[in-house]
């Protein structure tokens, strides 16, 4: 059934033994453990009692943020090494592939409990259809309506007024994020946003366009404007919690509003951030390193592809979270 | 890299900073057994406590701990990780490529997994418990009522999805990117094919679970209100995204526990596999079919009727394929010069009692029926003959079939077979009973019950300390093959064997073609 190939195949690399999983592996379990252990003081501790889970969780942190640092240098040095074969390379392309697609699922995740609750679970706390019946027993006088300016347990006079199912206490928010409460439109940061992210996607795509070309100066130029782009995107993102929380009294304990708000628009902030980090490392690697070629700059491509990525997911986020 | 035809390197580090997907492997396979043994360890306390009724050993409270940690250890510790062993070994040398594509990803899925079990098992031992909750984690159990350690619980769930991500990134660049020139799509062994589809699975609902332990944390400790109906939210949404996870979980589960019994029938029917296209396909859809059923764990929730009828009537689709399965190994069997070794042992019984599983599950599915099945031993009999007469039995078949390519060495047959009957029975006598009991009204996850049930309750709990005892002789006749079997030279250890894994010399080099082989 078999014989050998021809000897002129091309060998894929296979790395020699590494420290590096196991390195990682430690950063990110004392990580864990550290996080876990500032939450569980915060909801459970005592507060008089000092521990030392933030020590444990920075240096966790720190330990593992050098491991990955060290870990992409190693790869980086391999394939300037020559050591990446073509195949190797869409190894590496599937990959990014499918950390993107994990990624958008989950962010599917929170949509889809974003979609649920404003068409499912909130009609029927307020009493629609047969879900509904529920509502005259534990929650008489509230009526669904969405963004949800008054929580269910607001409704019937707070959590003492109702105590069963009654899980947490909670705040309503006064004003809300979407278009309908902002006063003037060029104060609603959110366009603002979005402008400036679709451009970014646009500035990325020509950088891409400038190092295909071997174009090294238009892709140093184009990737800087990308990045300070995403930064910008940042700052207002961060300027628009401030508002929320110091305006609009618009928190995590809003309810389900302000719950599916912060989460989703804080994990995109938080991929935002990402992103641009990486953006960042490619044109330092780019402008300090003098890397990349025209036919050899996956580190970049990868980067703008999960770009792009955050660009698609704002999209969705400006529609439903936003407008809708 | 003139140095690339050494083994293995000496010491401990050879197993810590290991790159090799066989050492992966090895690894996986007895992190697996270590974790199987520990599930076990807590089922027998569970089935000690009802063994009769009346409250006789432990504590309601640590019986539900320890009715969670068992779920939680089987299924993330145990089933999962050891088919992830398998294909770390068997995928490489089944499509002829040098290693897994990304070798040092692959050690680092593995090392993340000791660690967090570590966490987990060590909440036992914290104020408050380990959680509770079951394996299903409801909220609000899992958040409002649920204690320090569910915040342990819940990052150990983020490093486990990292694991399987990573694992399954793994595998599908390997399936697509190394595959041997000439070994297409529709050439690869069957095995490969499930854990593609698998891995697919894998990082398509990974996340999905990662999202329902991140909302569960904020609820725990940010105040937000995804699963408080005060706020707005509603405890519902956390079962509907956790089934979302659950149900196409259930599925990575079982198919690659398809894909082994697909090796091992032909092999021992000196037949090609019947309808192997159809067995792709059976597959495929299958897969697709497990992202839109999820509620059919929910029936009783309240769902608006149209819900119920659409998850009920695609849940039963799903029986097709899995029938179009089971015909075609039976098919595969028919007038086939049969024998039968352990493995054959253990996939024969798999067919049986899977289909079984599946007959039960085809009762569940069926709506106004599961209101009076739901949350009984019924279910409990139903997952756990698909998951350890289907996943578990496939796993030992597995084992006993490429342990002897493996090390080189063939384990004991009597043995084996003992170990084959042993478990049959034990599996049997401990959860063919619980039909039963569940469909009188026994409700699961209670430490107690009613006089009635209590014969067949006895039963259960010496069929299960049969099947838990029988796994001690299997632990013994893996190590007794590796350190001292009967040596094999056999390429083809098994003279029905097909497939490249088999062109290798036996036992399996370190490192296997690094130049691949040409595939007709
Ligand atoms: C013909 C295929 C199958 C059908 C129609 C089916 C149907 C069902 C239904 C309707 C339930 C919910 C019962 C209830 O809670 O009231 C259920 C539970 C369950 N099934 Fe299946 N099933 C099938 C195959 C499988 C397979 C292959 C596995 C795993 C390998 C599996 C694992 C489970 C588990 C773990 C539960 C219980 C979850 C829990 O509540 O803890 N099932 N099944
Ligand atoms: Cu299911």
């Amino acid at each position: 059934m078999t014989s050998q190939t021809s000897a002129e195949y091309e060998k894929y690399y296979v790395p020699e033994k590494s420290r590096l999983a196991l390195c990682a592996t430690a950063g990110l379990i004392l990580s864990i453990y550290g996080a876990s252990g500032i939450m569980n003081d915060m909801t459970f501790g005592d507060p008089d009692e000092a521990t030392n889970s933030w020590s444990i969780f920075l240096f966790g942190m720190f330990f593992f943020a050098a491991t990955l640092f060290s870990w992409f240098r190693t790869a980086i040095r391999e394939n300037i090494a020559g050591l990446n074969s073509a195949q190797l390379k869409k190894s590496y392309v599937l990959g990014m592939f499918w950390f993107i697609f994990s990624e958008v699922m989950f962010f599917f995740a929170f949509f889809g409990a974003l979609f649920y609750v404003r068409n499912l679970a909130g009609p029927w706390l307020g009493g629609e259809g047969d879900g509904g019946r529920m509502n005259g027993l534990l929650w008489p006088s509230f009526d669904f309506a969405w963004p949800m300016m008054q929580t269910p347990q607001e409704a019937v006079g707070g959590a003492t007024t109702q105590v069963i199912a009654n899980n947490g206490s909670f705040t309503s928010a006064h004003t809300s994020m979407s278009f309908a409460d902002a006063h003037v439109w060029w104060h609603w940061l959110p366009l603002w946003n979005t402008l400036v992210l679709l451009t970014s996607s646009v500035t990325c795509h020509i950088a891409h366009l400038g190092i295909l070309k071997g174009d090294k100066k238009k892709f140093n130029l184009w990737l800087g404007i990308t990045v300070a782009l995403g930064m910008i995107f940042v700052y207002l993102q961060i300027m628009e919690y401030y508002e929320a929380y110091n305006e609009f009294g618009l928190t995590l304990n809003s309810g389900i509003y302000g719950s599916t708000f912060f989460m989703l628009t804080g994990f995109h902030g938080f991929h935002v951030f990402m992103g641009m980090t990486m953006l960042l490392i490619q044109l330092l690697r780019s402008v300090i390193g003098k890397q990349f070629t025209a036919t050899d700059h996956f580190g970049f491509e990868a980067s703008s592809w999960y770009w792009h990525f955050v660009d698609v997911v704002w999209v969705f986020l400006f529609l439903f979270v936003y407008i809708l | 890299m003139g140095d690339h035809h050494h083994g293995p390197a000496k010491g401990l580090t050879r197993w810590l900073f290991t790159t090799n997907h066989k050492d992966i492997g090895t690894m996986y396979l007895w992190f697996s057994f270590a974790m199987f043994l520990l599930g076990g360890f807590f089922a027998m306390i569970i089935r000690a406590e009802l063994f009769q009724p009346g409250m006789q050993l432990i504590e309601p409270a640590f019986f539900n701990q320890m009715t969670t940690l068992h779920g939680l250890i089987m299924v993330f510790g145990a089933i999962m990780p050891s088919f992830v062993g398998l294909a770390n070994w068997l995928i490489p040398m089944m499509i002829g490529a040098p290693d897994m594509a990304l070798p040092r990803m692959n050690n680092w899925s593995f090392w993340i997994l000791p660690p967090a079990f570590l966490l987990l098992a060590s909440t036992l031992f914290m104020e408050g418990g380990a959680p509770a909750a079951g394996w299903t984690f409801y909220a609000p159990l899992s958040t409002t009522y649920a204690g320090p350690s569910v915040t342990y619980f819940i990052f150990c769930i983020h490093v486990l999805g990292l694991s399987s991500i990573m694992g399954s990134i793994n595998i599908i660049a390997t399936v697509m990117n190394m595959r041997a020139p000439g070994m297409t799509y529709m050439k690869m062994p069957l095995f490969v094919w499930t854990w593609l589809i698998t891995a697919f699975l894998l990082v398509a609902v990974m996340p999905v679970l990662a999202g329902a332990v991140t909302m569960m944390l904020m609820d725990v400790h940010f105040g937000t209100s995804f699963f408080s109906a005060a706020g707005g939210g509603d405890p519902v949404l956390f079962q509907h995204i956790f089934w979302f996870f659950g149900h196409p979980e259930v599925y990575i589960i079982i198919l690659p526990a398809f894909g082994v019994v697909s090796q091992i029938i032909p092999a021992f029917s000196r037949k090609p596999l019947f309808g192997y296209d159809s067995m792709v396909y059976a597959t495929a859809s299958i897969a697709f079919l497990s992202f839109i059923v999820w509620a059919h764990h929910m029936y009783t929730v309240g769902m608006p009727v149209a819900g119920e009828l659409f998850f009920m009537y695609a849940t039963m689709l799903i029986a097709v394929p899995t029938g179009v399965k089971v015909f075609n190994w039976i098919s595969t069997m028919w007038r086939g010069a049969l024998s039968f070794e352990t493995p054959m042992l253990f996939s024969i019984g798999f067919i049986i009692l899977f289909t079984i599983g599946g007959f039960t599950g085809l009762m569940l599915s069926i709506a106004p029926a599961d209101f009076q099945y739901h949350d009984s031993y019924f279910v409990v009999a139903h997952f756990h003959y698909v998951m350890v007469a289907g996943a578990v039995f496939s796993m030992t078949a597995a084992i006993y079939f490429w342990l002897p390519k493996w090390c080189g060495r063939m384990y004991n047959e009597t043995m084996g077979k003992t170990h084959f009957w042993i478990s049959f029975i034990g599996f049997n006598l401990a959860f063919f009973p619980q039909h039963f009991v569940g469909l009188a009204g026994m409700p699961r996850r209670i430490p107690d019950y009613a006089l009635q049930f209590a014969d067949f309750n006895m039963m259960s709990s010496i069929g299960a300390f049969i099947y838990g005892a029988s796994q001690i002789l299997f632990l013994y006749n893996v190590i007794a093959t590796i350190v001292a079997g009967d040596p094999v030279s056999d390429e083809k250890v098994w003279d029905g064997a097909e497939g490249l894994e088999w062109t290798l010399p036996t036992p399996a080099p370190y490192h296997t073609f690094e130049t691949p082989p040409l595939v007709r």
